[in-house]
């Protein structure tokens, strides 16, 4: 069994940073800030768990600047995984792995996960108005 | 030219040792979270501000309960076998790569059981 003479991979950062490569790393960045933000879904659930005055805190803290502006990376990370996700499954599909297509695809993904936080985001403080 | 070798292509299970059954697993999961992340999305939404009594209402509502559960399960799974390639891809002491790899499953089990039996509580609680 011979394992010598593969070619190398040049090192990351020769490469200038592209739409398909930055968006491919976004995919994973993304993947686990959603991971560290599952933490604080698990810790919500907990709290509503264990009765009124600990979930009445959890919910002050998610009302907190600190806590809007986490909630507010999650929405959009979580969008981003979502619509970049379901580019792959074109991809895996065999459909829109042509150059042209694959950026028109990140470009779409990147618009559409920023449509989607405003609107949810707009939605959140309608609940907050309209109640 | 290929890049793989004699036993690795006998074999057949690649860098991860597993075949296709990872790769399938987090494509599976992903097309169940696509429907279940934008009912958990709009749900939070209903739920800005919301009291712990209301809380337990609308986990009362008709599918709340089943949603989140199967959501929490989708979720935890899919974010096992990300994490898992993750830990492959740049953990490469053996040892320390054995140990993320057995944290990142039992956190997993963890994170969704407390999530169930936290639901249940609220739902079924007095």
């Amino acid at each position: 069994m011979t394992t010598g003479n593969r070619p190398l991979s040049p090192h990351l950062q020769v490469y200038k940073p592209q739409i398909t490569s930055v968006l491919s790393i976004l995919h994973r960045i993304t993947g686990i800030g959603l991971a560290v933000g599952s933490l604080m879904l698990v810790y919500w659930l907990n709290a509503a768990a264990y009765g009124p005055e600990v979930f009445e805190r959890a919910q002050e803290f998610l009302a907190s600047w600190l806590g809007k502006i986490l909630l507010l990376g999650w929405t959009w990370a979580l969008f981003y995984h979502l619509c970049n996700g379901i580019r792959h499954m074109f991809w895996d599909a065999g459909r829109g792995l042509e150059l042209p297509q694959v950026h028109i695809s990140g470009w779409l993904v990147v618009i559409f996960s920023v449509i989607l936080t405003v609107l949810s985001w707009s939605a959140g403080y309608g609940m907050l108005g309209g109640a | 030219m290929s890049l793989r070798t004699d036993l690795g292509r006998a074999r057949g299970l690649g860098s991860a040792k597993g075949g296709t059954s990872h790769w399938w697993a987090q494509r599976v999961t992903a097309v169940g979270l696509i429907p279940l992340s934008l009912w958990f999305i709009y749900s939070a939404i209903t739920l800005v501000g919301i009291d712990h009594a209301g809380f337990k209402i609308w986990l009362n509502a008709p599918g709340s309960i089943l949603l989140m559960a199967l959501f929490v399960i989708a979720l935890f799974y899919h974010m096992q076998l990300g994490l898992q390639v993750v830990i492959e891809d740049y953990v490469h002491n053996e040892r320390n790569k054995i140990i993320s790899l057995v944290l990142n499953k039992l956190g997993a089990v963890l994170l969704a059981v407390s999530s169930i039996i936290a639901l249940i509580k609220v739902a079924f609680g007095g």
